[in-house]
């Protein structure tokens, strides 16, 4: 199992507990997970909608590719642990980590 | 005015296909789109993607079957108004409907058709208090007339191409340009990034990297940002206007205001015909939901077909619908 943590736009954290065996990116288990995340590029890097902030534990993860880089530089709320939840793919590099949602939430 | 049996709002995928099956039943089509260009997200977002889940093409570039749909539709002669955003909907005494966009526009029809995908694409706001204020007072998110620049001092916020564009383009026109990117390098366009450091060495603009803004000031209008570096050190920059570029995202917009009934954003509809709650309206794509939902374009294609079916009592109340085949009756052109 994978456990990480996730503090939603009130401020609440969570902690999610998954199988490790699941192919599915962080973007889809928060959509999965209920999360009013749009997701609107369904995935591809493209609209930033599922943009989050690596509060901790985030130092196993793959560097973000150049597609990623490329829509986070232009975000105006980014900050160096920014990144885009589409773009994570669940491993156990997730480990322990707590992120934090950065996208405006979907009413 | 212009006058139309069906005003879809949304030319993306869907919405041009739902011309042509609008066409089969003999109903005319006017589309509204917010972008200059028809496609949608396909155009806007990804036009050089490969798409692989539509049906009879194991694999097509997102532009060509833009491409395609407009030739599939050519013979039932659609009609556009592009580069609009939609504003305001009503009734007018016949039951017919009028959408009326931000520039005023106005289209009648009988039907309404809401294929709007996931909203309009709207400039993303930096999270600065009182930046509403001051939208319009010096605030501004594109450029439309350089011209307004002329001999005034500037202050443009983004990292992407079109705030280096801008910048570069601005520089020669305005008195001063001050640029603002949080990061210490630029991801654009390598070409435009090198003229932009090449015009802050030279003393043309300034650049303040590894900044971000923090707040605007005035009193009615922009007299100052402040802008805070890596060292939190907040610096006033004295400006006529504040232009912050960071890129467009989709907004559902105004339609949220139609009296229709929402969930998350998306529109619930019947699946029986894609009704949405109020009658004449429909909402079909990537904008609707219901149980099931699968944002597919394919799915949205079926979701068009059936929308037509029903619309056509609106359209021809007085007629009986009988289905017919394309392969028996082919595509009869207006």
């Amino acid at each position: 199992m994978i456990t990480f943590s996730v503090e939603d736009h009130t401020g609440q954290v969570q902690t999610l507990e998954l199988p490790g065996d699941i192919n599915l990116s962080l973007m889809e288990v928060l959509k999965a997970s209920d999360y009013p995340i749009a997701a609107t590029c369904g995935g591809m890097a493209l609209c930033a909608t599922c943009h989050l902030e690596v509060l901790s534990g985030g130092d196993r993860l793959p560097a973000p590719g150049d597609a990623e880089l490329d829509m986070l530089d232009t975000l105006p709320n980014a900050t160096a642990q920014s990144r885009l939840a589409c773009q994570i793919r669940l491993s156990e590099n997730l480990q322990g980590a707590c992120f934090a949602l950065k996208a405006p939430a979907l009413v | 005015m212009i006058q139309t049996d069906i005003c879809i709002i949304g030319a993306g995928p869907v919405g041009l296909f739902a011309v042509f099956e609008a066409g089969l039943l003999k109903m005319r089509c006017h589309l509204i789109d917010a972008l200059p260009q028809i496609g949608g997200q396909l155009s806007e977002i990804y036009p050089k993607k490969p798409i692989y889940d539509i049906p009879g093409f194991p694999e097509v570039n997102a532009q060509t079957l833009v491409d395609n749909l407009r030739q599939q539709i050519a013979p039932f002669k659609p009609t556009f108004t592009l580069g609009e955003r939609v504003d305001g909907l009503t009734r007018s005494e016949d039951g017919s409907f009028i959408v009326t966009t931000v520039d005023g526009t106005q289209v009648k029809s009988k039907v309404v058709v809401i294929a709007a995908g996931l909203g309009s694409f709207e400039p993303r706001k930096p999270e600065l208090q009182n930046l509403e204020r001051f939208e319009g007072r010096g605030v501004t998110y594109m450029v439309k007339d350089p011209e307004t620049f002329r001999q005034r001092r500037l202050v443009i916020a983004g990292g992407g191409d079109s705030a280096l564009d801008w910048t570069i383009y601005l520089s020669a026109i305005a008195e001063r340009v001050t640029l603002i990117h949080r990061n210490e390098s630029f991801r654009g366009a390598p070409d435009s990034a090198e003229k932009v450091m090449k015009l802050a060495e030279e003393g043309k603009i300034d650049l303040l990297l590894s900044a971000n803004l923090q707040a605007v000031n005035g009193n009615g209008v922009v007299k100052s940002v402040s802008v805070v570096d890596k060292q939190k050190v907040v610096k006033e920059i004295e400006t006529d206007f504040l232009i912050p570029l960071f890129g467009l995202s989709p907004k559902l917009g105004p339609i949220a205001d139609w009296g229709l009934n929402l969930d998350k954003s998306a529109i619930e509809v019947n699946t029986v015909d894609y009704s949405t709650n109020v009658e004449g309206i429909f909402a079909i794509g990537d904008i609707n939901t219901y149980p099931g939902k699968l944002k597919l374009i394919l799915c949205g294609f079926h979701e068009a077909a059936l929308m037509a079916q029903r619309a056509f009592e609106f359209v021809y109340p007085s007629q009986k619908l009988s289905f017919k085949y394309t392969t028996v009756n082919g595509v009869n052109a207006f």
